[in-house]
């Protein structure tokens, strides 16, 4: 747009150009030529003006004359004027006209020019600066000539002087240029008002206001010379175009650029801008997030590198443990066993002070040293569990009668009971729940001083039924009277709890499968243990605070080993805990069911017995109750003393004993005396009365007064076989005394083995010789056999035993092979008897051969009493012999031979050798 | 040592054997079945056991000493002992055994010499402990006293007894 601007002034000033020149030509030719002049000034300005079209870059034109100085005063007489400076105009004109004129040899007066410019005639055109050069350069080159911009005058605006040499005849193009200035005789100028006419210009093209144009004057490079425009400094895209005004000397340029700065695309810029924004965010984040996993997964690396890392130093530790520990037990037995030997030599009271601390200290050791191996071997995953049959009961009872002395020492009422759903016989490994156990109350032994320690056990479906009921429980029915923290909070968090809640039919859960979940709970009075503590509890070796094994001593690792074998039994273990009021551990276990059914006490001489607790706790009554009916004895429990003379007299069940507890004997003291004499003047066979009491309590002190009534007294914890025993001195049976009413049948049975014949078959001499030991304090006659073989031939009919006792694991051959070859025998002659083959005489007169054959075993596992009747085999001893038991299973054996071969023959002969002391063969 | 002060001991000594698990009830038991017409019951019983498990004991190392070891043997060796010390009541010489068995049942010869070891160290213990307990019942009985008779109703294990 630029280029065109500048052409189309080029192309302007171009035809100015060419008109002044021909205007040039016209005054040579008709004011030199012709003479006299055929122009005048009139002419001259008319001419100019309505030729001013053909030159629309020049707003005037002017010609000066060339005078020399010799024709000065004659061309100033014929014009009419002087010639005037031209600087010098406005200020002085008349001090000029007589200055320096004399001193120029040639001048150029203006004599014509057009109205507009009318002012400069009679100025001598040498004498302006700008002109004086134009005029010396168009003469010498014949050519038009341009000037510097300069202010005109007058109208002060910027302007260009084009001038053009008139010769007096025409030249040659190659003249020379003295020969121009020698033929020159005038000079024409054409003014050019560049700053009105390029507006004039530029108002013709649109967009006028869009674009600035400036026109500089570059002949100097340096100092260019505005010709059009603001001044304004070169800031901003500007395109430059180059002018031709045909003269070479003078360099024009024309700077064009936008007025304005073009309105930017804000809309495109903002979204370009917010896109690049968005695009950087999501680089961003995608960076961020590929670094971040890669540092993640370089993490999760080094983590399975440390965790490798640690587990195997965590093996090899236990592993170390392991066998350090191992390691040590056995030299450590060594010298417990030094030291006991020890101390059975001659010492004195100080060398046995420090024998014994020294054993203590070793056994603390050993202990120490068992629980770490357990530990270690939980931890190494080598502990496994063993699964036999056993009587929970019975554990239970030893781990009561464990903590007996520490219970006593502290006046604790320790107290187990056993939910009759249990089975007698579970299997399972008994050593782990005894250990689980005796760890859990051995704590809560340390950590309590008054109050008790209950042992319950459960079943698990049991406790889900009861729920509802436990929470109407009062809170002070406890063992003791002391409050206790909830124990249900204890299991509500195990897993197996809540998923079995839904299950609406529990009983069938617990009769259908052959597992049983057992849930088993050590409830204290204790100090409990310390809110911030209890998350802690079982990690290992970490104890409620440093000052907890300093004052009752233990690693705490012992909940934490229970918990490993809980976990190992497919239970679980949890506990709730109330600070000053006591803590409640439960865990719970899975067990197989034994299908045998052999509660060694349920065939106890008080079987069928009535007995009256009296308690005024029911909590406490009903451990009484379950120790009671283990014995076979039905309890009834009854709270209030008052009413005790009632439910003897009233009842129609004979109540054959009374036990009452000794807080509750305390608090109604005289009430008993009253009693028994009541019941003495009733003449009735007067129940026997029992005391029921704690270890601590001193019973003789405060109790005296009644003290003639009781009986006995039990000291607590009971236990079945301990409550057996003092049951018996009660009732005055046991120990081969007669009862009184000789309910007992297996009292008669000291005279039913006397003067037996019994085989014993055993392989081990020492077992011989105790078992003979035993019949024979019964009045046995005892032979005995050290194999079976042996006892096959001694066992031939006709022999002379009434009963072989008969070892199961022997040498050569066992038990069963014996008893089934000795059945095959006897199988063989009573055929051969009952058809008359041989004579019954050789047989001594017996009809059928069956001798009782009693299996003793080591083990009470069912298959075994399966394979032991299965056999031909009568029942089963379990070794080593006791006396009760053995009594017990003898009459249960003989009872069951004799009624099972319901032969009236031996019925009979039993019958008349039983009255008459004889043989009962 | 007067009649009262050996009488005390001897129940002291015994009550430890209790206490402390070398005997359990079976002893008592035992004891229960010595009277007048066999006064000597339990010493000959327990004499028995000594001559047995001696036998036992030497017949064992030698099968254990040998380059292809009959473990068969050995278990109805440990069977044997593991039977007359349950008979007299030797409860951790019973307990010895039956873990001997197990490691037995493994076949490891080194473990069974090891439980061979500790099944000795318990048997001469016992043994030193019941000799002491006869010796003192001699000398009660020499002093014209007769031994007391103590019915433990509350056997104490010490293998799990927690210190």
């Amino acid at each position: 747009m630029c280029d065109e601007r500048a052409r189309m002034l080029q192309d302007q000033f171009n035809v100015s150009m060419n008109h002044l020149q021909a205007l040039a030509i016209l005054i040579s030719t008709f004011h030199h030529a012709k003479n006299p002049s055929a122009i005048d000034q009139i002419t001259f300005a008319r001419y100019a003006e309505r030729t001013a079209f053909e030159r629309p870059l020049t707003s005037g034109v002017a010609y000066a004359v060339k005078v020399l100085h010799s024709e000065r005063e004659q061309f100033e007489k014929q014009q009419g004027w002087k010639i005037k400076r031209m600087d010098s105009t406005e200020q002085s004109p008349a001090r000029e006209e007589d200055a320096d004129l004399e001193n120029r040899d040639e001048y150029a007066p203006v004599i014509f020019a057009q109205d507009t410019y009318k002012h400069v005639i009679s100025f001598d055109m040498l004498t302006g600066k700008e002109d004086r050069e134009n005029i010396l350069r168009a003469r010498e080159s014949g050519k038009g000539v341009l000037t510097a911009p300069f202010r005109l005058l007058k109208s002060r605006r910027l302007g260009v002087i084009l001038t053009y040499a008139v010769y007096k005849s025409e030249l040659t193009s190659n003249a020379t240029p003295a020969e121009r200035i020698q033929a020159a005789i005038g000079y024409l100028g054409g003014i050019f008002d560049v700053e009105a006419l390029v507006d004039k210009l530029l108002h013709q093209l649109a967009c006028k206001h869009s674009m600035m144009v400036n026109v500089y004057d570059k002949t100097n490079p340096y100092e260019p010379i505005i010709m059009y425009g603001s001044n304004m400094t070169n800031v901003g895209l500007y395109h430059i175009s180059t002018l031709n005004f045909g003269d070479p000397i003078r360099k024009h340029e024309m700077h064009c650029r936008f007025k304005q700065k073009s309105p930017l695309p804000w809309l495109a810029i903002t979204t370009s801008i917010g896109t690049l924004v968005i695009a950087l965010l999501v680089g961003y984040i995608f960076h961020a997030t590929v670094s971040r996993i890669a540092k993640v997964e370089d993490d999760y690396r080094q983590m399975m590198e440390l965790k490798k890392r640690a587990e195997a130093a965590d093996v090899a530790k236990s592993q170390f443990l392991a066998t350090v520990s191992h390691e040590i037990r056995t030299p450590m037995n060594g010298v417990l066993g030094m030291l006991q030997m020890l101390m059975d030599t001659d010492l004195d009271i100080t060398q046995e002070d420090y024998v014994r601390t020294a054993q203590a200290s070793g056994k603390a050791l050993v202990s120490l040293i068992n629980e770490v191996l357990d530990q270690a071997k939980i931890e190494s995953g080598k502990l496994e569990l063993e699964a036999v049959p056993f009587d929970l009961r019975a554990v239970l009872d030893d781990i009561l009668s464990l903590f007996y002395g520490k219970a006593q020492e502290k006046g604790l009422e320790l107290a187990v009971y056993v939910s009759d759903q249990v089975p007698d016989v579970l299997v399972g490994d008994h050593g782990r729940i005894r250990q689980i156990i005796t760890n859990l109350i051995g704590n809560s032994i340390k950590f309590t001083e008054r109050g008790h320690i209950y042992l319950t056990v459960h079943i698990f479906e049991e406790v889900l039924n009861s729920l509802d009921k436990e929470i109407e429980v009062h809170s002070t029915d406890t063992l003791c009277g002391f409050p206790v923290a909830n124990r249900r909070c204890s299991w509500e968090s195990f897993k197996n709890f809540k998923l079995e809640l839904p299950a609406s039919d529990p009983s069938l859960l617990s009769t259908s499968s052959s597992h049983i979940n057992l849930i088993i709970s050590v409830e204290d009075t204790g100090v409990g243990i310390p809110l911030e503590a209890q998350s802690r509890v079982f990690t290992p070796f970490m104890q409620v605070g440093p000052s907890i094994s300093r004052i009752h001593g233990g690693t705490g690792i012992g909940l934490s080993i229970s918990k490993c074998l809980v976990g190992l039994m497919k239970g679980e273990i949890g506990f709730v805990s109330q600070p000053q009021i006591g803590s409640t551990f439960t865990f719970t276990v899975v067990l197989t069911r034994a299908c045998t059914n052999s509660n060694e006490y349920k065939s106890s001489e008080f079987h069928g017995m009535t007995a009256l607790v009296v308690d005024h706790r029911p909590a406490r009554a009903k451990v009484t109750k379950y120790h009671l009916q283990r014995l076979g004895v039905n309890a009834i429990l009854e709270i209030d003393p008052n009413q005790v003379l009632s439910r003897l007299t009233s009842g129609t069940l004979t109540i054959n004993m009374v036990l009452v507890e000794k807080e509750t004997w305390s608090k109604d003291s005289s009430i008993w005396p009253f009693i028994i004499s009541k019941l003495k003047g009733n003449q009735l066979d007067i129940p026997k009365v029992l005391l029921l009491t704690n270890p601590t309590s001193s019973v003789k002190s405060n109790t005296s007064s009644s003290m003639e009534y009781i009986s006995t007294i039990i000291t607590k914890p009971l236990r079945a076989s301990m409550l057996q025993v003092s049951l018996r001195r009660a009732m005055g049976c046991g120990d081969g005394e007669h009862s009184r009413n000789g309910r007992l049948p297996q009292l008669s049975l000291c005279g039913l083995l006397h003067e037996k014949q019994i085989l014993v078959v055993d392989d081990n001499i020492v077992n011989l010789r105790v078992a003979s030991g035993a019949l024979k304090k019964y009045g046995a006659e005892v032979t005995c056999a050290e194999s079976g073989k042996k006892a096959i031939g001694m066992l031939k009919p006709p022999h002379k035993f009434d009963a072989c006792f008969m070892d199961i694991q022997m040498p050569e051959m066992d038990g069963f092979e014996a008893t089934k070859r000795i059945r095959e025998m006897e199988a063989d002659i009573n055929k051969q008897i009952e058809c008359w083959e041989v004579p019954v005489e050789t047989f001594e007169n017996v009809l059928h051969w069956h001798v009782p054959i009693l299996a003793m075993t080591a083990d009470v596992i069912q298959a075994t009493h399966e394979e032991c009747l299965r056999c031909g085999m009568d029942g089963y001893v379990s070794k080593p012999f006791e006396g009760e038991q053995l009594y017990r299973e003898v009459t249960r054996m003989l009872v069951q031979v004799f009624i099972g071969f319901s032969i009236r023959h031996c019925l009979m002969e039993y019958r008349g050798g039983f009255e008459k002391g004889e043989s009962w063969r | 040592m007067e009649l009262g002060s050996l009488q005390r001991r001897y129940i002291d000594f015994t009550s430890a054997l209790f206490r402390e698990g070398f005997l359990d009830n079976q002893y008592t038991q035992l004891q229960q079945l010595q009277d007048e017409s066999n006064p000597e019951f339990v010493l000959e019983v327990v004499t028995l056991f000594f001559e047995d498990s001696e036998k036992l004991l030497n017949e064992l190392s030698r099968t254990l000493d040998q380059q292809v070891v009959d473990f068969k043997k050995v278990d109805a060796h440990v069977h044997q002992l593991k039977g007359s010390s349950a008979s007299i009541g030797a409860q951790r010489v019973k307990n010895v055994c039956m873990a001997f068995r197990n490691c037995c049942e493994e076949r490891n010869q080194e473990g069974c010499l090891r439980w061979l070891q500790q099944v000795r160290q318990e048997y001469f213990l016992v043994k030193s402990k019941l000799e002491t307990l006869f010796r003192l019942e001699k000398q009660i009985l020499a002093a014209g006293g007769s031994v007391p008779v103590l019915c433990f109703l509350w056997p104490t294990h010490v293998e799990t007894l927690s210190v």
